[in-house]
C-alpha cells in the first residue's frame, strides 16, 4: 500500500507530468470558459434578436394612417332643431358625414360598388370621433372643418408598406382603385402615417386602427393588486408562523411537503379550483379581477411563503439571541428585528411570484378572463381580461394588421415586467442590511 | 394572521353581495370560430345601442355548450355561440337543468380551405384524394392498410411529386371537427372497400372514416392559424387546413387548393359550389330574454341586413352571408324567439 503511495508521489513530483496535467487541467479550464462565453452569447444574440423584432413591430403598431377630410357639419344632420342638445347631437347619423365627405373627396365615384369601397378607405370608429368632436365643441356645427380621420386597417398596412403595390390585384387586399384614390389623398397630403394614442386610450375592439391595450392594463393592474393584497400578507404571516414559531413535527414536514408541492402545480389547475370555488361556491361573477387575482394569488402563495422562509432562515440566529437577550418577546423579536431584516428577500420572492402571476393566461381560461371585454373596467368586480391574454387574442385575430398590435402589447407587457422588478430591486437595496 | 383572514372573508361576503345583484351586461361563450364575428357585433352593438358592450369568451363550442345548459339565472351565460348544431346530448343537458326554450339562430356560413404558398402551384384535388392523403387506413387492393402514401403523385398522377405535408387544427377545434366530417367523410364515400364495411361494420367503418393518419404526414400546428399562415410561407411543400376567413386576409401569400374544381372563394362558398363548407349559428337562452337587458336588441342587430347582409360588416370579416330566403327566415325566428322543438 505505501509502495503504491510512493510511487504516485515520485510520478507527481516528476516535472514533466506535472507539467502535463497543468497544461490539461489550463486547457479544460479554458474550454469551460470558452463553452460559458458562447452559452452567455447565444442568450444575449436571442435576446437582442427578439426585442428588436418586438420593439421594431411593436412601434408600427403603434403607428396608424389617418386619411385628412373636409368635414361639412351640416346643421340639418346634426342638430335638425337647432337646439344644441348634446342628447340629439350623440344621436345624429355621422356615418352621413363622413360619407359625404369622401363623396365631395372623389365626386365622379357613383357606381354603388365603387362607393362602398370609397367608404371603406376610413375606419368604421371616424364617426364616433367625430361625434366625441362635435360634443367637446358644439361651435363647428355649420362649418367645414378638415379633420384627420383614422383609415381602416388595410389603408393601414398599405400605407405602411405592408401591402405590395405590384402583386396582382386578385392577391391584395386593396384594389387599384382604393391605391388610385389613396395617391390622390397622398398627393394632397392628407394620408399620413403617425403615432397613434388610441392605442393608450382605448380598449379591444375588432377593428385593429381601433384597439388599444388599456382595458387589458387596467385589467392586470387590477388582478395584480388583488393577488398583492391577499398573497403578500398571508403568504408572509405563513413564513413566520412556521419559521419562527411551529414546532418541529410530523404535521409541520407534513404542511411543508404540501407547500413545496403545490408550488410546483401546474396553473391551470388552481383556474379549475378558482372556478370550483370562487364561481360556483362563492358565487362572484365570471370574468371579474377579483376572481382573477384570488386564483392568482392561491398560485402565487406557496412560492412566497418558500421564499419567505429562505429569508428568515438567512437572518443570522444572533440577531434573534440579542434581541431576547435584552429582553424583547418572541413577537418583538420578529417585529422588529427579524422580519425588517428578511424583508429584502421576502420582497424578491413575491415579485418574482407576482411576475409570474402576471404572464398566466391558463388559470385565467377557467373564469372566463380570455374574453372579448370592450369597455375599460373600473373596478374588480367588472369583466376585464389580461395582457398576455389580450396579446393571445389578438395574435388569434385574422386581420392582418394586429401582428403590430400584438408586438406592441408584448412591449407594454414586458415594460410592466420591468417596472416590477425595477422596484424589487429598489426595495432590495433600500432595506439590505450587510454583516 | 386572524385579521387577515377575517379581512379576506370580508371581500368574499361583499363580492357575493355585489354577484347576486343583476346583471346589466350580455354574456356570450362559445366557439372560436364563431368568436370573431360575435366580437364584432357585440362591439358595433356596444356603440351604437346605449346598452353595455357584451362579454364574448371563446371557451369553444362544446364548451360553450356546457356553459350555457349549465342553468338558469345570471351565473350563467345568456348566448353561445357554435360551430355545428346543437346536438342531441347537449339539449338533454339543458333540459336537465331547467334551460328549456332555446332559440337557434344561424348566421353564415364558413369554408374550410386547404392552402398552400403562393411560390408553389395551385393544386385541384378531389375530396377523395383528401381522403387517402390524410386517413389513417386506406384500402389498396381490396385490404384496408396503414396509409402507405408518402407522397401526392402516390395517389394521382396529376398531383405534384411532394411529400404529403399538412399542417391542421387538433382535435379539439372545431374546425378539425368540421374538416373530418366534411372533407374526410365525404372523400370516404364512394371507395367500394369502405362503403362494403358500411354494411358490415359501422362502428369500423366511422372510425376509418374518421381517424386522421399520425405517421407524420398530417402535423397538428396548434389552434393558431395565423401560426399555421407562417408555417406555410416558410415551406412551400406544405399545404394548411383553417378557415376562409384567414385566407381571405392573406391571399397575397397563399392560395386555395380547388376541391373538386371549385376555388374556396367568397361567391363560391357563398353559392354552396365549394364543399368544405359548414354553418356557424348562435343560440340563445329565451328564459333570460328581460331578465339581462338588451338581449331581443343584440340578436336584432346580429341579424341586420348591417351586420348578416350581403353586404354587411360580417362579410369583411370573413363571414359567408345567408342566401336572401334563408335569411330572411332566420331573421323572423329571431324577431319572434321562436325556440327549437325538442
Amino acid at each position: 500500500m505505501t509502495d503504491v503511495l510512493a510511487r504516485d508521489l515520485a510520478r507527481a513530483r516528476n516535472p514533466a507530468v506535472a507539467a502535463r496535467r497543468a497544461h490539461r487541467r489550463r486547457a479544460a479550464e479554458a474550454r469551460f470558459r470558452a463553452a460559458s462565453v458562447a452559452g452567455t452569447a447565444v442568450a444575449l444574440l436571442t435576446l437582442v434578436v427578439l426585442l428588436v423584432a418586438l420593439v421594431g413591430q411593436g412601434l408600427d403598431g403603434l403607428r396608424a394612417t389617418r386619411v385628412a377630410l373636409d368635414v361639412a357639419f351640416d346643421a340639418a344632420t346634426v342638430d335638425p332643431d337647432g337646439t344644441g342638445d348634446p342628447a340629439v347631437i350623440a344621436k345624429a347619423d355621422f356615418n352621413a358625414l363622413v360619407k359625404e365627405a369622401l363623396r365631395a373627396r372623389f365626386p365622379d365615384v357613383t357606381t354603388r360598388q365603387d362607393r362602398k369601397r370609397l367608404n371603406g378607405l376610413v375606419s368604421s370608429g371616424a364617426l364616433y370621433e367625430l361625434r366625441d368632436m362635435l360634443l367637446d365643441d358644439p361651435g363647428v356645427i355649420g362649418t367645414t372643418q378638415r379633420v384627420w380621420l383614422p383609415a381602416s386597417d388595410d389603408v393601414d398596412q398599405f400605407a405602411k408598406g405592408h401591402i405590395d403595390r405590384a402583386a396582382s390585384e386578385a392577391e391584395r387586399r386593396v384594389s387599384d382603385q382604393e391605391i388610385a384614390w389613396l395617391d390622390a389623398l397622398e398627393a394632397d397630403e392628407a394620408l399620413q402615417t403617425r403615432f397613434s394614442r388610441i392605442f393608450f386610450t382605448a380598449g379591444d375592439s375588432r377593428e385593429p386602427e381601433l384597439a388599444g391595450i388599456r382595458g387589458a392594463l387596467v385589467g392586470s393592474l387590477l388582478t395584480m393588486a388583488v393577488t398583492a393584497i391577499i398573497a403578500f400578507p398571508l403568504g408572509v404571516a405563513t413564513a413566520i408562523y412556521l419559521e419562527e414559531f411551529a414546532p418541529r413535527n410530523r404535521w409541520t414536514d407534513l404542511i411543508e411537503v404540501n407547500i413545496n408541492n403545490l408550488a410546483a402545480v401546474p396553473s391551470i389547475v388552481f383556474g379549475l379550483l378558482g372556478l370550483a370555488i370562487f364561481l360556483n361556491v362563492v358565487g362572484l361573477p365570471r370574468s371579474a379581477p377579483l376572481v382573477g387575482g384570488l386564483v392568482l394569488a392561491l398560485m402565487s402563495l406557496p412560492v412566497i411563503i418558500i421564499a419567505g422562509r429562505a429569508a428568515l432562515t438567512a437572518v443570522p440566529p444572533s440577531i434573534r439571541e440579542a434581541a431576547r437577550g435584552v429582553g424583547a418577546s418572541p413577537l418583538q423579536v420578529v417585529a422588529h428585528h427579524v422580519l425588517p431584516l428578511a424583508m429584502p428577500g421576502i420582497l424578491t420572492g413575491t415579485i418574482i411570484a407576482m411576475a409570474r402571476a402576471l404572464g398566466e393566461t391558463a388559470p385565467l381560461l377557467m373564469i372566463g378572463m380570455v374574453a372579448f371585454v370592450v369597455d375599460v373596467p373600473t373596478g374588480p368586480m367588472d369583466a376585464a381580461t389580461v395582457l398576455p391574454v389580450q396579446i393571445y387574442l389578438w395574435a388569434d385575430s385574422p386581420e392582418r394588421a394586429f401582428v403590430g398590435k400584438t408586438a406592441a402589447a408584448i412591449v407594454v407587457l414586458l415594460g410592466f415586467l420591468i417596472t416590477m422588478n425595477g422596484v424589487a430591486v429598489y426595495l432590495r437595496r433600500r432595506f439590505e442590511v450587510k454583516w | 394572521m386572524l385579521k387577515q383572514s377575517t379581512a379576506l372573508a370580508a371581500v368574499i361576503l361583499a363580492a357575493t353581495a355585489v354577484a347576486a345583484e343583476a346583471r346589466d351586461q350580455i354574456r356570450i361563450v362559445g366557439s372560436s370560430t364563431v368568436f370573431p364575428f360575435s366580437t364584432a357585433v357585440a362591439e358595433e352593438f356596444g356603440k351604437t345601442s346605449g346598452f353595455k358592450t357584451p362579454i364574448v369568451e371563446s371557451t369553444g363550442t362544446g364548451g360553450g355548450m356546457k356553459l350555457f345548459c349549465g342553468g338558469v339565472g345570471v351565473d350563467h351565460p345568456d348566448i353561445t355561440n357554435a360551430s355545428r348544431v346543437i346536438k342531441e346530448s347537449e339539449v338533454k343537458l339543458c333540459a336537465e337543468n331547467d334551460v328549456a326554450e332555446i332559440v337557434e339562430v344561424k348566421i353564415g356560413f364558413d369554408g374550410i380551405v386547404i392552402a398552400n404558398a403562393r411560390a408553389s402551384g395551385q393544386i385541384d384535388i378531389t375530396l377523395q384524394q383528401v381522403f387517402l392523403a390524410l386517413a389513417k387506413e386506406v384500402p389498396v387492393g381490396g385490404q384496408l392498410v396503414a396509409n402507405p402514401f408518402k407522397t401526392w403523385s402516390d395517389i394521382d398522377g396529376s398531383l405534384p411529386d411532394v411529400a404529403i405535408e399538412v399542417l391542421g387544427p387538433p382535435p379539439t377545434s372545431g374546425s378539425r371537427d368540421a374538416f373530418v366530417e366534411l372533407a374526410m367523410e365525404g372523400g370516404c364515400k364512394g371507395l367500394p372497400e369502405i362503403d362494403a364495411l358500411k354494411e358490415s361494420d359501422e362502428k369500423r367503418h366511422k372510425g376509418v372514416c374518421q381517424t386522421i393518419r399520425e405517421d407524420g404526414a398530417f402535423v397538428e400546428a396548434g389552434e393558431n392559424d395565423n401560426l399555421i399562415i407562417q408555417k406555410l410561407e416558410a415551406n412551400p411543400d406544405a399545404f394548411g387546413v383553417f378557415g376562409y376567413s384567414f385566407l381571405d386576409q392573406n391571399l397575397d401569400r397563399l392560395q386555395g387548393s380547388m376541391i373538386a374544381g371549385v376555388e374556396p372563394t367568397f361567391e363560391a362558398i357563398a353559392a354552396g359550389d365549394y364543399p368544405v363548407s359548414r354553418s356557424l349559428y348562435f343560440y340563445v337562452k329565451k328564459a333570460h330574454l328581460g331578465v339581462v337587458p338588451g338581449i331581443a336588441e343584440f340578436v336584432a342587430e346580429f341579424t341586420s341586413d348591417k351586420a348578416m347582409g350581403e353586404e354587411g360588416y360580417l362579410a369583411g370579416k370573413g363571414l359567408i352571408p345567408l342566401p336572401a330566403d334563408v335569411l330572411d327566415a332566420v331573421r323572423s325566428t329571431a324577431s319572434t324567439m321562436t325556440p327549437l322543438a325538442m
